[in-house]
């Protein structure tokens, strides 16, 4: 927080400590909460720490000043992305003490994504073509101006990054029909109700009068 | 723009009571609630239902094709707000973009209702 631009606009009333001690709680959370994330032996326990911790990183977003972002993590990822997190979970019928068996036999391939994650993250933060103030601005706004997040990203993204929009758009469309290939499943044998049909049965060919004769009866 | 965590701080406190209420919640029922042990509780109902069962159970593969559908159109909509919001600023140009993009996701939306995607059975 050292641009003074950036310092007058998150902290109006110039409270450090709230401010400090916000950061500090979300970001504590969040890292445990990631830890958590690894570590529980329920795999559902892992899925709840995670939308734990996308909370708590969309607080961290409304602490720079991201409000757009924050809402969309809370919004897309929380709201659909952790549940369907959820059905994969719950639909997957497997031992889960079986599966911790090589845990640890997985850890060299961690450790190298961990590994190249941070080597590209050090790189963007010791160059220098951005130094760290920019970075920070540029990371939350794209735009330097003064209106709020949404609007920033509004004000570009449909004009100026129209090729992208529209092939986001694309991207899902892509998995829409994608997802309908892939797992709708025709069955037969199911009797649907068609309201049209329905209605409009015609009485003349579907009932059919007979006079019974007692103690007879009648063939249908 | 500049009362922008002010303008959150209300959030923060709900986040505190919020918490609070919770922790109190789990924590009163222990303190004052009565407890009766007993191994009728436990057994399985009049029904034939166990009372305590695995959740895990196999379910249909539909609700998958509903939950994605869902986000697909959850971020359908999350690209219309910073749209609504900045309409006034990009012009007729901005306002044709987003039909177009909302042009592509209908042909989808076309797409799937005919196949009977949205249909249960």
């Amino acid at each position: 927080m050292k641009s003074p631009r950036i310092y007058n606009r998150i902290h109006p009333t110039g409270n450090m400590f709230l401010y400090s001690f916000s950061f500090y709680l979300f970001s504590t959370i969040a890292v445990l909460s990631a830890l958590m994330v690894i570590s529980a032996k329920n795999s559902v326990h892992s899925v709840l720490f995670l939308i734990l911790s996308f909370v708590n990183s969309s607080a961290l977003f409304v602490l720079l000043g991201a409000e757009f972002l924050a809402m969309i993590l809370v919004v897309v990822y929380v709201g659909a992305v952790a549940v369907l997190f959820l059905f994969v979970v719950m639909m997957l019928d497997i031992n889960f003490i079986k599966l911790r068996e090589g845990f640890l036999q997985y850890l060299p391939f961690g450790v190298l994504l961990g590994a190249v994650l941070l080597l590209e993250l050090s790189m963007i933060f010791f160059s220098n073509r951005l130094s760290k103030v920019t970075l920070v601005e540029f990371s939350t706004k794209p735009i330097f101006s003064d209106f709020e997040n949404t609007k920033d990203l509004g004000n570009v993204l449909y004009t100026e990054y129209f090729y992208l929009f529209q092939l986001s758009g694309l991207i899902l469309l892509v998995a829409m029909i994608g997802s309908i290939v892939l797992t709708l499943r025709d069955r037969s044998g199911v009797k649907k109700q068609i309201i049209y049909d329905q209605v409009n049965v015609d009485t003349v060919n579907y009932i059919e009068k007979k006079k019974v004769k007692l103690r007879e009866g009648t063939n249908v | 723009m500049s009362f922008i965590l002010s303008e959150y701080l209300p959030i923060l406190i709900f986040i505190f009571i919020g918490f609070g209420m919770a922790v109190g919640m789990t924590i009163i029922p222990f303190v004052i609630g009565e407890s009766k042990p007993d191994k009728e509780k436990l057994s399985s109902y009049e029904c034939g239902f166990e009372a305590f069962d695995d959740a895990r159970g196999r379910f249909d593969v539909r609700f998958y094709l509903v939950a994605i559908l869902f986000i697909i159109f959850d971020l359908e909509v999350a690209f219309l707000f910073p749209w609504a919001v900045s309409l006034g600023n990009i012009g007729i140009f901005g306002f044709w973009s987003m039909i177009i993009f909302l042009f592509f996701l209908t042909i989808g939306f076309i797409y799937e209702w005919k196949k009977g995607a949205l249909e249960w059975e």
